[in-house]
């Protein structure tokens, strides 16, 4: 039975992994190669990476990261932020990367999705939608971080994008993230009861229980968390059994030296 | 200390990430070579095939490079080959995803997965054997590969004989097959752990097994490398 994956996603800049409140009063956490290794030992089913590095000029670094990771962590990774066409995807997947996230570049032009799914395989294409609730009860993509709206409603700008050839898609509630409130369950099921690809649930995770509603209750396939992982808050072992007790498939990983 | 092992020849077709491969097979023992013309396999003892995506763009890179006679006439004398995902899907006759006409060294054709619950068909997934296999070899019955495709050789006549492991995802389908010393896997062991490294270890120890001859002549010592199996 396919296994309900749990995913860290490590922010990216100028080549080091950093937290913050997202792009903002950064601190460095370490090298990303080495993170990543220790998450594949914990039991991380794939990993993502979010290059938030602001000038174009060091994007070299991130190929360089992608690669030493790729030979260090042999699980899935994925890379997201600034990827603007099916070259810079095509010099990413080559660095080592199984799949490329796109966002605003996807708002801009959706034509980019269709043009790297024929290209390298829907298999490799995630697009990802920032959604923030809307006064009527529905919910809008935003981009930039989430400070624009990009005058979209989510549910059917993630049909267009599966229609283009998003092989997958990584939802993030602008709304919860970082706030510790739960997954947006509505938001998630919202577009897992219209689309046929596996989704991604992400931004709002405190804990365990969250996970579980993700699956359960969003209809996600996978579940993406960043700062209850890199702080220690939770480990990956005990969100899955977490799942597990759910009666969630999920990997089972042998005891990590965490 | 250099290590001589096997020499594994990797295709490459610009079908995306060869670098975990790569490292795979070379932590695995392998002198590793990633090559982009049919001249380059000459003096490799193994093969592989990776790759990912759609058959006809992948068949069309593979013929402009020169590697589709080559690969055939590899298959056809039975020398030691892993197709991965879509290089397992080669295998077969031909494409329903876009009619392709693929290597033909398996009679039946690639078609979409059927029934099933969300596609691609992404993430990790049990495998579970049909028969032993020294592929497998040290891997538990069952355990869990990762799985990023859409769609899945369907063996039809005497190449059903040549699955070795099934994996569900609506319906059942091929996950691992061995006919000879062609070998192929629709799952990812490059990007399966410490079960997918093993598997990709197991075949750079039937590629050495194969390979004997010429590395006899390595001068003696040289061969001797602790720890591989």
């Amino acid at each position: 039975m396919l296994r309900r994956r749990v995913i860290p996603c490590l922010d990216v800049a100028n080549g080091r992994v950093v937290k913050g409140t997202r792009f903002v009063d950064l601190v460095d956490e370490g090298d990303p190669p080495e993170l990543a290794e220790r998450y594949a030992i914990e039991g991380a089913d794939e990993l993502v990476f979010l290059d938030i590095t602001a000038a174009p000029e060091r994007r070299g670094t991130l190929l360089d990261i992608v690669e030493r990771t790729a030979r260090r962590a042999f699980i899935p990774l994925t890379v997201g932020g600034g990827v603007r066409s099916v070259a810079e995807m095509r010099d990413v997947l080559r660095a080592g990367a199984d799949k490329v996230s796109l966002n605003t570049a996807a708002v801009a032009d959706p034509t980019l999705v269709s043009r790297c799914a024929s290209r390298f395989g829907r298999q490799a294409v995630v697009v990802a939608i920032d959604a923030r609730a809307t006064a009527d009860g529905g919910w809008e993509v935003v981009v930039k971080g989430g400070r624009e709206p990009a005058g979209l409603d989510a549910r059917a700008w993630a049909e267009r994008v599966v229609a283009l050839g998003a092989g997958e898609l990584l939802v993030t509630s602008i709304d919860r993230d970082g706030t510790g409130q739960g997954f947006d369950t509505a938001l998630l099921r919202a577009i897992t009861d219209r689309v046929g690809v596996p989704v991604i649930a992400s931004g709002g995770a405190a804990g365990p229980a969250d996970f579980v509603a993700a699956v359960r209750d969003g209809g996600a396939d996978a579940v993406l968390a960043a700062s209850i992982f890199h702080r220690r808050i939770h480990s990956i072992a005990a969100v899955k059994v977490a799942m597990a007790d759910a009666g969630l498939p999920v990997r089972h990983v042998p005891v990590a030296a965490a | 200390m250099t290590r001589i092992g096997p020499r594994v020849a990797v295709v490459d077709y610009g079908a995306g990430n060869l670098v975990s491969i790569e490292q795979g097979l070379s932590a695995a023992g392998a002198a590793v070579r990633v090559v982009g013309d049919g001249a380059a396999l000459e003096d490799a003892d193994g093969l592989v095939v990776p790759g990912v995506g759609a058959a006809a763009p992948a068949m069309a890179r593979l013929a402009r490079r020169g590697l589709v006679a080559p690969i055939r006439a590899w298959i056809a004398a039975d020398r030691p080959f892993l197709g991965i995902c879509l290089g397992l899907q080669l295998l077969f006759e031909r494409s329903d995803e876009d009619g392709a006409e693929t290597l033909g060294a398996l009679a039946g054709r690639t078609v979409l997965l059927g029934n099933a619950p969300t596609l691609p068909h992404i993430g990790w997934n049990q495998v579970v054997r049909r028969r032993e296999h020294p592929l497998f070899d040290g891997i538990a019955d069952g355990a869990d590969f990762y799985f990023v495709h859409s769609y899945a050789g369907a063996p039809e006549g005497p190449s059903r004989d040549a699955v070795l492991a099934d994996t569900t995802h609506g319906d059942t389908f091929a996950a691992a097959i061995a006919t000879g010393r062609v070998l192929g896997v629709q799952f990812h062991p490059e990007r399966s752990g410490t079960d997918g490294l093993r598997l990709l270890g197991n075949f750079v120890g039937l590629v050495r097994a194969e390979a004997v001859p010429h590395l006899r002549e390595v001068p003696a010592g040289a061969t001797a490398r602790p720890g591989a199996s």
